[in-house]
């Protein structure tokens, strides 16, 4: 185990020896010059993650972010003459299959299912049948529907005229989550300001690492307590009527951010140096007034970013409120009333689309929302806790 | 003002207890949850329930199992394990050995691994589908099995990749700590005897580091463990009768269990002890995985401070 490593008995040896040695290494450095090489490059597999995600979930997506599809369900129909003269694209689109199954007919078969097509778009009376659901319009703004007395939101993915209108799905994630910060950050950050500058060292000791296992708890146990426990005990407490609801969705979720608020704050509110706290208390404040008016003030910027991460973990938790929101997509103000989020309709209805269909693309849509939400909520903690630490160093 | 000081000062106390109040009340939840997890599902707890199979009545107490999830959840887990560890710890080097922290490489590969930390794992599960089984499982079928279904659909190995990429933050900031905690002197007199950089790295370093990366692999083995979102679509199975035996099979686990079995029994009052045994099973993996983590974590952070300070 001594190939290529300096001896020190050489060295004390001779020191011309050790001269040549290490001349004669230096040839042989080009092996770990490779290695080096190979070390940076792994180190940046975490960029090429981000990207791979980036590019990935957003390939699938594009088609409707950029407004290329329509499934309208009455198009312009196509005489059976036509058939020669259509591409092999838009035949399949029209007739609603792949180019290869396409290819597998002869044309007298696809003659006949062409006017079969035909037949079929007269039959339907529905007048949304005419509309391109998966349009931004469609998506964002309400509409009103045949059958409907007022324009609505409505998220409907599976249904004959199918509706993906994603604002009652982005609306049910800002409640859940307002109602887990709401609950979080008092008591994550006041947490962090007992445990960091009020508690004795011993106290400390016990309870900073008793909130940090609650990260350890996985969220699907957190959606089943919810599910099982909590959501029936809320409803004793508080008689609402929909025992699975946004509110109890929050406070599970509230339970996964709390650990997270309370660690970062807690970083934050240490890393402000102690002369602060002591200056504050040789003038006579008490420990509290120290806290609250000197070392929180200077550690807001990280108070802040802790609540921006605790947002951005919040509203990308799938399990916690796939298991305990209710599910229903609706639109109304009351966080008693059950909700659908967005993490929770992809991880609901991916496993029953079609590859590649409008759905499956929608689904890939809100994906890449959540990951654009998320990634901005991050970069923006992130920027706010470095500039707060060249502060803090700064003032040293 | 001093004079004044000498009375009580009620906003003082009142506030310092409140945010007291607050911490134990946090403590006390995570005390409730496990409690009443742990006094659940105790009962259910055998060797038959977990040494045992689901073969019939998947939702019926008396038959249930839970050893093939348990199974599938460690294979998980290993299998990801050998995916994350060599390139975390890698990473770890480059970043606290070699990178300067001013440059802009740095700032880019910090802020990633940041940001990957914070990317909702319901995303990932639609990139492991994505990219993984669609990609590049998709090829491997294109490519070696002209085109057969093989590997281009969910799959233990693309499970377990989706889980390495979601837990790399976890074991590059672990590992790095630890390589930071390493006492500089150790590298000075490495090198001052004539080593070079890379030998000082793998002879001195790292064996020092060892308890920090053991530290990283465990938290993420127990992160790993209780994700569910992003295997629901790259690998879990609802059941299945038999073992994987393939890296191309399909597999049971735990957290997917806990979920099917909340949401999808016919009665839930009858699922309930194996639901929380279940749970309970699935804790103590994770917890305990993590405990070990916390304190190993403790300890290096104590011998840092002690090191540098």
């Amino acid at each position: 185990m001594n190939n290529g490593c300096g001896t020190p008995q050489a060295g004390a040896l001779s020191g011309r020896a050790t001269l040549a040695e290490a001349i004669l290494r230096r040839k042989h450095r080009w092996g770990e010059w490779l290695v080096e090489r190979g070390i940076f490059m792994v180190s940046l597999s975490a960029i090429l993650m981000i990207f791979l995600i980036f590019i990935f979930v957003g390939r699938e997506a594009l088609p409707v972010a950029l407004g290329r599809t329509n499934n309208a369900r009455i198009q312009k129909p196509i005489v059976a003459a036509e058939i020669p003269r259509l591409s092999p694209e838009k035949l399949a689109a029209y007739l609603g299959m792949t180019v290869a199954d396409l290819k597998t007919y002869d044309a007298d078969t696809l003659r006949q299912l062409v006017e079969l097509k035909g037949q079929e778009l007269q039959d339907i009376g529905n007048p949304d049948a005419r509309i391109n659901t998966t349009s931004w319009n469609m998506m964002t703004e309400p509409y009103r529907w045949h059958g409907y007395d007022k324009p609505e939101f409505i998220w409907q993915p599976v249904s004959e005229i199918p509706k993906f209108n994603i604002i009652p799905l982005i609306i049910g994630s800002l409640k859940a989550t307002l109602v887990a910060l709401l609950l979080s950050v008092p008591l994550g950050v006041g947490a962090a300001i007992y445990v960091s500058q009020l508690a004795r060292p011993s106290v400390r000791e016990t309870v900073k690492p008793a909130i940090e296992l609650l990260s350890g708890i996985p969220s699907v146990v957190l959606g089943f307590f919810a599910l099982i426990v909590l959501a029936t005990m809320l409803q004793t407490v508080f008689g609402y009527e929909s025992r699975l609801n946004a509110f109890v969705a929050g406070v599970a979720l509230g339970l996964t951010v709390i650990p997270i608020i309370f660690t970062i704050s807690e970083d934050a509110l240490s890393s402000v140096p102690k002369a602060f706290t002591h200056a504050a208390l040789a003038l006579g404040a008490s420990p509290w007034k120290a806290a609250w008016q000197v070392v929180l003030p200077a550690a807001v910027p990280g108070v802040f970013a802790a609540c921006v991460l605790g947002f951005g973990r919040a509203i990308g938790e799938t399990m916690v409120v796939l298991m305990a929101s209710g599910n229903a997509s609706i639109v109304s103000g009351s966080i008693f009333d059950s909700c659908r989020t967005l993490t929770a309709s992809i991880a609901a209805e991916l496993a029953e689309v079609v590859f590649g269909g409008d759905h499956y693309r929608i689904l890939f849509l809100l994906g890449a929302l959540l990951f654009a939400a998320t990634f901005l909520t991050n970069l923006l903690g992130d920027v706010v806790v470095h500039r707060l630490k060249l502060k803090l160093e700064g003032s040293r | 003002m001093p004079f004044r000081r000498k009375r009580t000062d009620w906003q003082s106390l009142v506030s310092t207890a409140a945010t007291g109040v607050m911490t134990f009340s946090v403590v006390a939840m995570v005390g409730v949850i496990l409690g009443n997890i742990v006094w659940n599902g105790a009962a259910q707890m055998s060797l038959h329930f977990i040494f045992g199979g689901t073969k019939e009545g998947m939702f019926d107490a008396a038959h249930a199992g839970v050893f093939p999830m348990i199974f599938g959840t460690v294979a998980l887990v290993v299998l990801m394990t050998l995916g994350v560890l060599p390139v975390g710890v890698i990473t770890a080097i480059y970043l606290s050995e070699y990178a300067r922290s001013t440059s802009a490489v740095t700032r880019v590969i910090r802020g990633a691994i940041n940001n990957l930390a914070g990317v909702p794992s319901i995303v990932f599960g639609l990139f492991g589908l994505g990219f993984f089984v669609q990609f590049v499982g998709g090829g491997i079928d294109k490519v070696f099995y002209g085109g057969q279904l093989n590997y281009g659909k969910p799959a233990l190995v693309w499970a377990a990749a989706t889980m390495a990429v979601l837990t790399l933050p976890v074991v590059i900031v672990a590992t790095e700590e630890a390589l930071r905690a390493v006492p500089k002197g150790l590298r000075e007199g490495s090198m001052a005897l004539g080593a070079t950089k890379l030998e000082t790295i793998w002879r001195i370093v790292l064996p020092q580091a060892l308890p920090g990366v053991i530290t990283g692999a465990i938290l993420a083995v127990g992160r790993g463990a209780g994700e569910v979102a992003p295997i629901m679509f790259t690998g879990a199975a609802y059941f299945l009768a038999h073992l994987p035996s393939h890296l191309s099979d399909q597999f049971m686990n735990l957290g997917y269990h806990v979920f099917v079995l909340s949401t999808q029994s016919p009665d839930i009052e009858r699922t309930k002890p194996i639901l929380f045994g279940t749970v309970l099973v699935l804790l103590m993996l994770t917890f305990l995985l993590n405990l070990a983590g916390v304190i190993v974590r403790a300890r290096i952070r104590a011998r840092a401070r002690q090191a540098n300070g």
